[in-house]
């Protein structure tokens, strides 16, 4: 217990200073998921739409891949996109390693079988026939997705959360293709490792309680937005 | 302009027709239209039992729905050459109110920017429209907080907004109760009849019909039975189907007696020395003989009955059945086999008749209010 | 968390974030470790100073033993820092690394609780000990990842012709300083560098039970990776080497964190080769304390 009580007495200690280097970890942190989510959103909110929507051969296959990613252990994805990265291995010549693209590019292949889980599902569970009565009133391709996306609104800001909550807290993949340089690729779950390794452990809660922190204020955010907008 | 040699004379001027048309579903044929014409500024009402292929036949008018075969024109071009832009002139209203997960007045909104309406055009419009349709007072209101009736109002107001040519509804009362339904109703067939759209109403309910047909279509099985007034339709049933649907409940079947000046005898098969006349100019020599049970006057057994009727029976009552203002007689004549006869009096009439189960009574209709549907 | 300096190149480093794609050129040296290596803190200290000084943007790996060693046998790294003198002996052999230069050394130590259930505390002989601990199945935590210091370990238990086994005996596979707080927490003993020791002896209740024995030197050596694997940036690498060997470097290695712990977490080699650096170890020779000029 005086651990925990340690732990904040620090992290405030380090915020009240303003100590640079936590501030650098923590807008790298929110930066790298932040980029990787959007990413994800972009790319996987229409594949959500699409697959919810239209039915073409191979569709269930492509389904269960999505859902088999869905759960795929971050670590493992880190240690694939790692071997892809090494000068060693096959995109080695991109010199991506061990920098916040590498992390970038590693959290959005994490994120993003969620969002487009998410997004299909809650596409989906939009009534069919609203979606006769969109196109019979004469809305084009673009328009019929953009009020099919608004209308599963509630369940893609689910899909959002998701993707960025999962990201934000892995620690796997980031320390595999990132490398937890200082200043450059640190980010606050491998910081925290590292200080717990060291035996640093006033400060690795200090770390924590920003992590949680951070996703705590990103998520009231989006789910004040969310609950806005429901029906009174 | 459609070069179609097989155009008819009577296609010009309709608004909407469709030629040669099928739908199958699963292997089976589930519509089959040969011709149907909706002249402009007409309500046409398509009416048939539940799985007839009526939202079929919408769902093909809205282009929702692709046919195997078939010619869909509006004023005489093919609908499909730009099918959304077909779509842009026409405006659909279902069962159920299919609103968007937000405001009543940005449902309305929306849908006039689907069809390109100018931003500046589209509050006032919706506005007006939801107020035309009584529930302007709604505007700011979330659709999924609606009551049943006021979304359908909604959705009314958001089709007549856009100020379509053409107006496709798919049972758009049946999902209200009686009252709201009526009052909906009057509304909207005041409002149809303002703005003179072309429209197109799918309903099972024969009332309905009655009520703003100028044309029905009676859809039985996947197939166009007969076309024609509601008074044609419901007056004179082309065949059995129709009949039964539109609510004729005496058919008999009969075979010519003889026919002269507008009159035929016919013989019931039924009843050798039942022989009944019906004022027709048609007289088909194998027939089924029909009469409205509200058009067949009773009175107790033996007496003459004080009626110009020419055609009198005599029957038995087998059941007293109340049904709202009206009491409908289940009664049954003597024949091989027994014939079954239903019959409509009001209450105050029951009572003076004074009769129960298994009293005898005469039944009497006029010739003129019978007719005969041909019958192989 | 350490100094300011740090804090103001990191959020430098912050800004040009996302802007630097992270394109490898003739500025960047990619330095593999361990994770002992950097958790004492001496690379942050040198790494700075050597990147100012050549403009060069180092970037350490700090992984385990056996993924730095492969990493350089893979050519994923420019140079290599590590403490495992017979696994670097084999890559100098195969030809994967090359100017490997001995830089500095400092010991492991037995640690264990102070209540010394194998009664081992003060034998300087290490085999003896392990011996006894083994003899009297007391709790024995072992890292088993097989890092320089289970390396280490493992070679203490077979000169002592043993091979340990048994619910006494408990392989963690994680880094020192973990395995030091399951020690702890567990009332075992361990074989732990010192630095690791020293930096955690705030949070453990273990003391110093076993010192000493020249089998106990811990040697620490730079190198740099063959060329021929491709898109190695030698020149660099050689530079590292070069600055860790001058005797400035030397200096501030061997004055690392003296104060804090009143005593040199790393020893400096300056020059020695590696029988006369075990030589001085095995006297028991000792460079003056702190304070002590």
């Amino acid at each position: 217990m005086e651990f925990l009580w340690e732990g904040i007495k620090e992290a405030v200690n380090l915020w009240i200073h303003g100590d640079a280097e936590i501030i650098e970890i923590t807008l790298r942190t929110l930066a790298i998921s932040a980029v990787a989510t959007l990413v994800a959103l972009v790319i996987g909110v229409p594949a959500g739409a699409f697959l919810a929507l239209k039915r073409f051969r191979g569709r269930s296959l492509i389904v269960a891949t999505v859902n088999t990613g869905m759960g795929m252990p971050p670590v493992v994805v880190g240690l694939i996109v790692a071997v892809m990265l090494w000068r060693s291995g096959p995109l080695g010549g991109l010199n991506l390693i061990f920098t916040p693209t590498a992390m970038v590019i590693a959290q959005f292949i994490i994120a993003v079988p969620l969002v487009i889980g998410f997004s299909l599902a809650s596409i989906q569970s939009v009534n069919p026939r609203l979606l006769d009565q969109i196109v019979a009133l004469g809305a084009n391709r673009v328009q019929m997705l953009w009020l099919m996306i608004r209308e599963a609104r509630l369940g893609l800001l689910a899909a959002l959360m998701a993707g960025f909550g999962a990201v934000i807290s892995e620690v796997g993949a980031s320390m595999m293709v990132g490398g937890n340089i200082a200043g450059e690729t640190r980010v606050l779950t491998t910081a925290t490792v590292l200080e717990t390794s060291r035996g640093n452990v006033e400060v690795a809660l200090a770390l924590g309680f920003m992590l949680l922190i951070m996703a705590y204020v990103v998520n009231l955010v989006v789910t004040s937005v969310q609950q806005q907008r429901r029906p009174t | 302009m459609s070069n179609n040699s097989a155009a008819r004379p009577d296609q010009e001027g309709a608004k909407l027709s469709v030629r040669r048309l099928a739908v199958s579903r699963g292997g089976t044929r589930v519509l089959s239209v040969d011709s149907l014409d909706v002249p402009a500024r007409q309500v046409a009402v398509v009416i048939g039992p539940n799985g007839s292929g009526k939202s079929t036949l919408l769902g093909v008018l809205q282009l929702l729905i692709k046919p195997d075969m078939g010619e869909l024109l509006i004023d005489g071009e093919p609908m499909r050459d730009d099918a959304l832009a077909t779509r842009r002139r026409m405006a659909s209203v279902f069962q159920e109110a299919l609103l968007l997960n937000t405001t009543v007045q940005k449902n309305v909104v929306t849908a006039l920017g689907i069809h390109k309406v100018p931003k500046k055009e589209r509050g006032p419009r919706a506005a007006r429209w939801l107020e035309r349709f009584g529930v302007g007072h709604l505007g700011s209101r979330h659709a999924h907080d609606l009551s049943g009736g006021e979304a359908q109002r909604v959705s009314l107001a958001r089709a007549f907004a856009l100020e379509p040519e053409v107006l496709l509804l798919d049972e758009p009362f049946s999902a209200l109760d009686a009252p709201t339904r009526a009052a909906l109703i009057d509304d909207f067939a005041a409002t149809v009849s303002e703005t003179q759209v072309t429209t197109v109403l799918v309903t099972h309910d024969r009332d309905e019909a009655l009520r703003l047909a100028n044309q029905v279509v009676v859809l039985i099985g996947g197939r166009v039975h007969q076309m024609g007034s509601p008074g044609d339709v419901f007056g004179a049933p082309a065949d059995e189907e129709v009949a039964s649907f539109v609510g004729i409940e005496n058919v008999w079947p009969a075979t010519l007696v003889n026919s002269e000046s507008g009159v035929a005898r016919y013989r019931l098969s039924a009843c050798s020395s039942c022989e009944l006349e019906v004022a027709t100019g048609v007289a088909p020599q194998r027939a089924l003989f029909a009469i409205r049970p509200e058009e067949i006057t009773v009175s107790a057994g033996g007496a003459e009955a004080q009626t110009s009727a020419r055609n009198r029976l005599q029957a038995v009552v087998r059941q007293v059945r109340p049904a709202g203002a009206v009491v409908r007689l289940i009664l049954e004549m003597d024949g091989d086999p027994p014939i079954g006869v239903v019959a409509a009096v009001t209450r105050p009439s029951l009572d003076d008749l004074d009769i129960d189960v298994g009293s005898a009574v005469t039944i009497a209709f006029k010739a003129t209010a019978a007719h005969v549907i041909p019958h192989d | 968390m350490r100094s300011r300096f740090l804090g103001i190149v990191g959020a430098l480093a912050a800004l040009g974030l996302l802007a630097a794609c992270g394109g490898a050129d003739d500025s960047e040296l990619l330095l593999a470790t361990t994770t002992s290596t950097d958790n004492s803190g001496l690379l942050d200290e040198l790494v700075p100073i050597f990147e100012q000084r050549t403009g060069i943007n180092v970037k350490v790996i700090a992984v385990g033993t056996g993924a730095a060693l492969r990493m350089a046998e893979d050519g994923n790294a420019d140079a290599l820092l590590v403490h495992a003198p017979d696994a670097e002996r084999a890559l100098v052999e195969n030809g994967d690394v090359f100017n490997r230069q001995l830089i500095a050394y400092n010991d492991f130590i037995v640690v264990g609780p102070a209540a010394d259930p194998a009664g081992i505390a003060g034998e300087r002989d290490v085999e003896a000990a392990l011996s006894r601990i083994e003899a009297t199945r007391s709790r024995f935590v072992s890292r088993g990842d097989d890092s320089g210091t289970h390396k280490k370990e493992r070679a203490l238990w077979q000169g002592a012709g043993l091979e340990p086994g048994g619910d006494w005996y408990e392989e963690t596979g994680q880094g020192m300083g973990a395995s030091l707080t399951i020690a702890d927490q567990k009332n075992a003993y361990i074989l732990s560098d010192r630095g690791t020791f020293l930096a955690l002896s705030g949070s453990v209740d273990l003391v110093v039970i076993s010192e000493g024995d020249p089998q106990m030197i811990n040697l620490y050596s730079v190198m740099q990776v063959d060329p021929e694997k491709g898109r190695i940036n030698d020149g660099a690498a050689a530079e590292w080497v070069a600055f860790l060997l001058e005797p400035e470097t030397q200096d501030r290695i061997e004055l690392f964190r003296r104060e804090e712990f009143g005593r040199s977490l790393f020893i400096p080699t300056r020059g020695r080769h590696e029988a006369e650096t075990i030589a001085l170890f095995a006297s028991g020779a000792r460079l003056p304390a702190a304070g002590g000029g």
